[in-house]
């Protein structure tokens, strides 16, 4: 009688949730990894900020803002997202082209626009503008892509990607290429453009290094091996190795981390925190976050696999893959296999504007899926 | 058509997307899969290294000071003991800008410029981390000057730490020595790491020649520092299992002094450049070990700026110069009843035997006059009656009859010529002359000859030879033991205060003096004994109840040429005669041997022998003058809360 009465009512808020996630045109399993993984995320901040519920706060009013951009965008017609997808990737070409005017004659680093109200990076909407325009410019061409088309593509997302990289970002830079390379993959180029690409990448990371700043070649050389700058460029990983290899199989216990709460870690709450997990609760915990990721991206590919039309399709596979990309940039990065890129790791890093991003991505991610049977109508 | 084409090109392209969506799908699995065995290297492989590192970033380890042995008496008077005092500590990590930092306190005035060199190689010489003591004994002022710029001064804070403290201020500074900042010197003779967190080293005396002792064993604190450097109780839920190895404090010495009368024999020669020394002659216990002028010891253990060093080691009267143990003097005439006894040993000459002073001596073949102190002489003379009225002539005679070498082998046998060995650093040797001496010591040929006349004044302690105070209170206590010989000591017991136990030290007895017979122990003691009883001391050992065995004595300065006269007035005080008295008493069983020198202090019995009358009756009566000097009085005063 109980069983049946609690079977039965459980039944009916599942049928309920399912009913208003429905309504508010989210994907059920999504949103449950994206909560989990924001609860992790928060869970972890309050002691990687030293008990600071301010952070806490202020992380979770951050995530708020998050999915409040991807509950508007969820809600917004797929059609539009197309047709706006040009105009949204030439006004952002516009505003980087401002940052980096004002950079120029400021004779420094620059990466905002201060609109007086909010302090703003152009280089973030290009995340989404860029993946956009390359799924908006194969919408109805035949795949796999032409020659002429690659070229098209290639100027799509090298213009924004070199004009982020000048202001200097390498970090942002890279996940743009990556957006938009993504699509490009998804939408069918031969294996052997892909492998003539890869040699050519080889031989432009070899040339390119003549490009990069003096800090972006010291981080390359000291990530190559950090005991030659251990208090200066090398400390990072230094003590980010430290860090997760005292952690151990099961970590030292939620907020006994004495790398993290003794502060030898820099940057705790922001890009390394992967490292206070890793000391903390170890191998375990951070084995735990990175599966959550994995399912979360699961899903995700799922979903842009299950999608009707061309656009969809392409823009949703790069939105997922490409959060992976962020996961695995930061974890290599703070575990010592990658070199120090500002990559923030998505919903557990505290600040940055890359959270909004990632979550309008998602927003747009669940418009598509949910929209899906009107596509091509 | 066209619609039929698209939904054709949909299907292929749908299937190609899933053919690179399963493939980014594997991407992703194999990337994943390098992260984890990555994680799984550093986490589980290499966790034991990791964790090493991790410990070694979070601990540090901060010394904890042994205290210091405590100093008594032989009545069990301190005489250095801990008080705690303030000090300002640096610990170079934290310091921003070393130099401006160093400057800025010059400037409120807590380190003098002059001492910067010094500050800076401490500082130097330190282990990371360690908290450097950069200035000891703060006053209020001080403390309360530098709490209002604290600020300003990052990686410099106030410590309470014991420091040495000598409630006796000068009083016996020259037996116990000082501590004073551990110089670049200490630092090659030390173990460093013992001495993490110690300010101070041992730096003469007592003080230094214990050291070991006194220390102690420093113990250390592991503390949770953070990242730069700072000490925090705890952070977060982190509380780390620290161990603690505490300090061992260091041995409390008991030493052989008598301070009160140590107090009554500086306080007579206060003012004076002088030095007594007092031996227990039955175990070679200093009870008096004194030189004045002093210092006060505090100065040097609150570290004492360079200027104040300069004014102390330039003052003419040399406080800083031990005069009873590296202070040499020509003994005078107190070496006689040795020359005496000498000449018994030898059976050169018999007490009975008599020698006639006319005022001068010269040797057989040589019209040079060796005088007399007394220009009309002493008439017929035998042996007791030569010690009694110190007979020039008497011992010219028989010290040319025994001969330089065997003279000088005599004296040897009562530790003159060589240190005593008593138990601090420091002793000169003083110098038995002898013909081989002179032949090494001159470079010129015609100075290399041992002349006659040269054994002549031998005989009344004059020429070449060269005593120090505690050589001759050495030597008296020999006599007055009748030839029993033990090694002058400081230290006569240790004690743990840990365990509370005491190591009572043995006297350490030397060869005895055998070559007398009890007989001719008696002929000297009684020349002594004449000399307080109707010879050139007696107006000082008048009425002391108990009888004494004393020879005065001067060494000259200056030499009075063949045929003038020593006139006082007419020459400079620093080349007055040096005044020296000798006595043991009860002379029957004697138990103290005392040995007094005051630089030109002219005359041994006007001078000397009172002084040491007042020694022997602190010594022997527990007899104390009235105090008379209002700065020892105000340090007992102390000494006594």
């Amino acid at each position: 009688m109980i069983y049946e009465e609690v079977e039965s009512s459980t039944r009916r808020t599942i049928s309920q949730t399912t009913r208003v996630l429905g309504t508010l045109k989210l994907d059920g399993p999504l949103v449950l990894g994206l909560a989990l993984l924001a609860l992790y995320g928060q869970v972890v901040l309050y002691s990687a900020s030293g008990q600071d519920w301010e952070s806490v706060m202020r992380g979770t009013a951050r995530i708020a803002l998050g999915t409040v951009a991807m509950l508007v965008l969820a809600q917004v017609k797929p059609g539009f997202l197309r047709r706006i997808s040009p105009f949204l990737y030439a006004f952002g070409i516009v505003l980087l082209l401002v940052v980096d005017a004002i950079g120029y004659i400021g004779k420094g680093a620059q990466r905002w626009l201060d609109l007086g109200f909010v302090r703003f990076q152009p280089s973030e909407i290009m995340k989404l503008a860029v993946p956009m325009m390359c799924a908006w410019y194969l919408r109805e061409r035949a795949l796999p892509p032409d020659g002429k088309t690659l070229l098209v593509l290639a100027c799509i997302i090298l213009v924004p990607t070199g004009l982020t990289i000048i202001q200097p970002d390498l970090g942002t830079g890279l996940l743009i290429l990556m957006a938009g390379g993504l699509v490009v993959l998804l939408a069918g180029l031969s294996v052997r453009i892909i492998l003539g690409l890869a040699g050519l990448a080889v031989l432009a990371a070899w040339g390119g290094w003549f490009l990069l700043h003096d800090y972006q070649r010291q981080r390359v050389l000291t990530f190559l091996d950090p005991q030659t700058d251990p208090l200066g460029s090398g400390y990072h990983i230094i003590q980010s190795t430290i860090a997760i290899g005292s952690g151990g199989l099961f970590g030292k216990g939620y907020l006994n981390g004495s790398q993290g709460q003794l502060e030898f870690l820099p940057e705790r709450s922001t890009d390394f925190v992967f490292a206070v997990i890793g000391e903390e609760l170890g191998l375990l915990g951070a084995g735990i976050l990175l599966l959550l990721y994995l399912l979360i991206v699961a899903r995700a590919i799922y979903l842009s696999t299950q999608m009707m039309d061309t656009f969809a399709r392409l823009l949703s596979g790069s939105l997922a893959i490409i959060f992976f990309v962020y996961v695995f940039i930061n974890a290599g990065m703070v575990s010592g296999i990658l070199p120090v890129v500002g990559v923030p790791l998505p919903l557990v890093s505290y600040g940055g504007t890359s959270l909004v991003t990632l979550m309008a991505g998602f927003g747009i991610l669940m418009s598509l899926y949910s929209h899906r049977k009107f596509a091509g109508s | 058509m066209a619609a039929k084409g698209r939904i054709k090109d949909q299907w292929r392209e749908q299937r190609l997307f899933e053919q690179r969506a399963i493939f980014a799908g594997v991407v992703i699995l194999l990337m994943t899969g390098a992260l984890l065995a990555r994680l799984a290297w550093l986490q589980v492989l290499r966790n034991d290294y990791y964790s090493e590192l991790a410990q070694g970033n979070r601990v540090r380890i901060e010394p904890l000071p042994a205290a210091r042995g405590i100093i008594y008496d032989r009545n069990g008077i301190i005489l250095a003991e801990n008080r705690p005092a303030y000090q300002l500590e640096l610990v170079r990590e934290e310091v921003p800008d070393l130099e401006a930092t160093l400057q800025g306190l010059v400037k409120i005035g807590l380190i003098a410029a002059g001492d910067l060199d010094d500050t800076r190689r401490t500082i130097r010489s330190r282990r990371p981390f360690d908290s450097v003591p950069i200035r000891l004994r703060l006053t209020e002022e001080e403390i309360a000057r530098f709490a209002v710029q604290r600020f300003e001064f990052p990686g410099v804070d106030i410590r309470t730490r014991l420091a040495r403290y000598y409630p006796q201020g000068e009083v016996a500074v020259h037996a116990l020595g000082h501590v004073g900042a551990i110089s670049g010197k200490d630092l090659e003779r030390i173990d460093r790491s013992a001495y993490a967190g110690t300010a101070t080293i041992g730096k003469l005396g007592i003080e230094s020649a214990y050291e070991t002792q006194l220390h102690g064993r420093n113990g250390a604190r592991q503390i949770l520092v953070n990242a730069r450097g700072r000490s925090v109780e705890k952070q977060g839920a982190l509380r780390p299992q620290l161990t603690n190895v505490p300090a061992e404090p260091g041995t409390d010495l008991v030493l052989s002094i008598d301070f009160e009368v140590q107090k009554v024999a500086e306080e007579a020669i206060w003012n004076q450049r002088a030095s007594i020394v007092a031996i227990d002659p039955r175990n070679g216990d200093v009870l008096v070990l004194a030189s004045r002028p002093g210092f006060d010891p505090n100065l040097f253990a609150r570290g004492l700026t360079r200027a104040e060093f300069a004014g102390l080691n330039g003052n003419p009267d040399q406080p800083l110069f031990n005069r009873a143990l590296r202070g040499t003097y020509p003994p005078g005439s107190t070496i006689k009843p040795l020359v005496a006894l000498a000449g018994l040993s030898y059976g050169v000459t018999t007490p009975e035997e008599s020698r006639f002073c006319g005022g001068y001596f010269s040797l057989p073949g040589s019209r040079h006059r060796f005088r007399d102190w007394k220009p009309r002489g002493h008439g017929t003379t035998a042996m007791v009656e030569a010690i009694a009225q110190s007979c020039d002539v008497y011992f010219y005679a028989l010290a040319n009859e025994i001969g330089v070498t065997r003279l000088g082998t005599f004296l040897k046998g009562f530790g003159l010529g060589a240190i005593t060995g008593i138990d601090i650093d420091g002793e000169k040797p003083g110098l038995v002359p002898s013909p081989e001496w002179k032949r090494g010591a001159f470079k010129r040929k015609q100075n290399q000859v041992w002349f006659p006349g040269e054994t002549v004044i031998f005989g009344i302690g004059q020429g070449f030879m060269l005593t120090t105070p505690l050589q001759l209170a050495h030597m008296t206590s020999i006599i007055g033991a009748r030839g029993s010989n033990f090694r002058p000591r400081l230290v006569t017991a240790l004690h743990d205060p840990v365990t509370n136990t005491r190591r009572v030290l043995a006297p350490v007895a030397e060869p005895k003096v055998e070559s007398a017979t009890p007989e001719h122990w008696q002929v000297a003691i009684n020349g002594m004994l004449a000399v307080t009883e109707g010879g050139t001391a007696s107006r000082s050992a008048a009425g002391a109840g108990y009888r004494i065995a004393g020879k005065t004595g001067t060494s000259q300065v200056f030499t009075v040429a063949q045929n003038a006269k020593y006139d006082e007035k007419a020459i400079d005080e620093r080349l007055r005669d040096h005044a020296w008295f000798v006595a043991f008493a009860p002379a029957e069983d004697p138990r103290i041997a005392v040995a007094v020198l005051v630089e030109n202090g002219r005359s041994g019995s006007g001078t000397a022998a009172p002084i040491a009358r007042k020694v022997m009756d602190a010594y022997l009566l527990r007899k104390f003058p009235e105090p008379a000097e209002p700065d020892t009085q105000t340090d007992a005063a102390e000494a006594e809360e």
